[in-house]
C-alpha cells in the first residue's frame, strides 16, 4: 500500500467537518472523492498535504507513519516533495510566465540547476498541450490553459501522487474538456491520482475507486464499478440520482 | 517687473536650485531608501504575526501618525540633546523623515501583501518551497508591483515635506529661499521661486513614476 489514512478528524469552530475519514491508496490508483458540497472533500485533501491541520489521524506514505496533527516541519517537506497539488482556481504564480510556473519549484524548491529545469519544464508543458504558450502570463491564458500550466507544473515536481481539488470547477464548461483530458491522459499512464470532484463521467469511467462522502463521514468506498453499478448505501444512490437529473 | 526684482529672482534661483540638488534631492533619496527598508521590515513583521515585535510595530505606526513631523523634528532636534544624545542637522532630518514616512509606508506594504491571494503561498509551499524564497519570488514582486504607485506618492510627499527640515537649521531649498529674503524682503516672489522649484521636482518624480509604472509592466493584465 503507497498510501494508508487512517481516522481523520477536523473541527472549525466546534463544527465537525472530517468526522475519523479512512482511506487506502495504491500505486496506479485514481480515486474519486464524492460528496454533495460541504461535505469535506476538500478539507481532507488539504489535510493530506498539510495546507490544513488536521486536529487528529495518521497517515503511512511509502511506509513511513506520520502523525497528521503533529507532523514536523521536515516531515511535513518531505510528504510535499512526494505529493503535488492542483488547486481549484490554478494558483499560478501570477508574476510568472507559463514556464517560469513550472520551474520555480524545480530551482526553488528541489535545488535544481536551471537548464535542467527548464528542459523537465518544457516536458511538462509539451505534455498538457501549452508548449506554445511559454511566455504568456497567468493572466494571458484561459481557465483551462491556466489549469493544465498548473498539472504541468505538479508533473514536473515528478510526484507519487498528484491531488487534484476541483480542477474543473472554476472553468466555463466549454473548458473543462481539455483538463480532463489531460487528466485521464495522465490516469492511463498510471499515474496515483486523488481527486475531488463533481465530474461524473470521470469518476465513472476513469476513476478506479471511490469515496464517497457525506457530513465528514465516509458513507461508502469501493471500486468505482461497484460504486456506479450498484451503490450499496440509500445516501449514494441518492447522490447519484441528484447528479444525474440535475444534468437532464 | 522692475530691475530690482528681476535681478534678485535670476541671483536667487540658481542658488536656490543648488541647495534643491545638493541637499533636498539628496535628503528625500536618504530618508526614502531609509523609510523604505523600515517599512519593508515593519510590514513583513505584521504580516508573518512575529510575536512581540509584532506589537512593538503597532506601536511604532500608532506613535509615529499620531504625532505632528514637526514636533518629531524639534524633539530629536532640539529635545534629544537634553540626555545626551545629540544629531548634527542633516542625520536628524533624514532619521525623522524617514521613520515618519516609514510608518505610512508600512501600512501600504502590509495591505498589498495581504492583498496576495494565499493561494499563492499554498501553491509555492506545495512544490516545495520555503515561506522566505516563496515571499521572495512570488509575494513581495506581486505585492511592490501593487504598492508602486501608493510608495511613488510617499515619495513625491517626502520631497515637499523636507521644506520642514528648514526648521531644525539644516540648510536645504527653503531655507535657502528663507535666508535671501531675510536680505533682500521679497517673500511672494522668492517663496513663489521656492514653490516653482519644488513643482519641478515633483514633476520630474512622477514622470519617473509613469516610466517605472510602464516598465514593471503588469504581468501581461490589467491586474497585477
Amino acid at each position: 500500500m503507497m498510501l494508508e489514512i487512517r481516522n481523520v478528524k477536523k473541527n472549525f469552530d466546534g463544527h465537525t467537518v472530517l468526522d475519523g475519514i479512512d482511506l487506502d491508496v495504491q500505486k496506479g490508483d485514481v480515486t474519486a472523492i464524492l460528496g454533495p458540497s460541504g461535505s469535506g472533500k476538500t478539507t481532507f485533501l488539504r489535510c493530506l498535504n498539510f495546507l490544513e491541520r488536521a486536529d487528529s489521524g495518521t497517515m503511512v506514505f511509502d511506509g513511513e507513519r506520520f502523525d497528521m496533527h503533529n507532523a514536523k516541519k521536515a516531515e511535513i517537506a518531505r510528504v510535499r516533495k512526494k505529493t503535488a497539488f492542483v488547486f481549484q482556481n490554478y494558483n499560478l504564480f501570477l508574476n510568472k510566465t507559463a514556464l517560469q510556473n513550472v520551474t520555480l519549484g524545480l530551482t526553488s524548491g528541489l535545488g535544481m540547476k536551471k537548464e535542467e529545469a527548464e528542459e523537465r519544464a518544457l516536458k511538462a508543458l509539451e505534455k498538457v498541450g501549452m508548449a506554445d504558450r511559454l511566455k504568456h502570463y497567468p493572466n494571458q491564458l484561459s481557465g483551462g490553459q491556466q489549469q493544465r500550466v498548473a498539472i504541468a507544473r505538479a508533473l514536473a515536481m515528478q510526484p507519487e501522487i498528484i491531488y487534484f481539488d476541483e480542477p474543473t470547477s472554476a472553468l466555463d464548461p466549454e473548458l473543462i474538456g481539455e483538463v480532463l483530458s489531460v487528466m485521464r491522459e495522465l490516469a492511463e499512464e498510471g499515474m496515483t491520482m486523488l481527486v475531488v470532484t463533481h465530474e461524473m463521467d470521470f469518476a465513472r469511467n476513469v476513476s478506479s475507486q471511490v469515496l464517497f462522502m457525506d457530513g465528514g463521514k465516509v458513507i461508502e468506498s469501493g471500486p468505482s464499478k461497484e460504486f456506479f453499478a450498484a451503490p450499496k448505501q440509500e445516501r449514494s444512490r441518492e447522490f447519484i440520482r441528484a447528479i444525474r437529473e440535475a444534468r437532464e | 517687473m522692475d530691475e530690482r526684482l528681476w535681478g534678485i529672482l535670476t541671483d536667487s534661483f540658481p542658488k536656490m536650485l543648488e541647495y534643491g540638488v545638493k541637499v533636498t534631492i539628496p535628503l528625500t533619496l536618504l530618508s526614502f531608501a531609509l523609510a523604505f527598508v523600515v517599512a519593508l521590515g515593519v510590514a513583513l513583521i505584521q504580516y508573518a504575526r512575529v510575536k512581540v515585535l509584532r506589537q512593538i510595530c503597532r506601536f511604532y505606526i500608532w506613535i509615529t501618525r499620531g504625532t505632528p513631523l514637526l514636533v518629531q523634528l524639534y524633539i530629536v532636534f532640539y529635545g534629544l540633546p537634553k540626555v545626551g544624545i545629540m544629531f548634527d542637522a542633516f542625520p536628524a532630518a533624514v532619521i525623522v523623515l524617514g521613520l515618519n514616512e516609514a510608518a505610512y509606508m508600512a501600512e501600504t506594504i502590509r495591505g498589498t501583501l495581504e492583498g496576495v491571494s494565499k493561494g499563492q503561498l499554498e501553491a509555492g509551499l506545495c512544490v516545495g518551497m520555503t515561506w522566505p524564497k516563496i515571499m521572495w519570488h512570488v509575494v513581495l514582486p506581486q505585492a511592490m508591483r501593487t504598492a508602486f504607485p501608493a510608495l511613488s506618492n510617499s515619495m513625491i510627499a517626502m520631497l515637499k515635506e523636507t521644506s520642514m527640515a528648514a526648521t531644525i537649521t539644516v540648510m536645504e531649498l527653503f531655507r535657502q529661499a528663507q535666508v535671501i529674503n531675510g536680505r533682500v524682503y521679497e517673500p511672494l516672489a522668492l517663496y513663489l521661486e521656492a514653490a516653482l522649484i519644488y513643482l519641478i521636482f515633483c514633476t520630474i518624480l512622477t514622470f519617473l513614476q509613469h516610466r517605472g509604472e510602464k516598465r514593471l509592466g503588469s504581468y501581461g493584465g490589467t491586474k497585477a
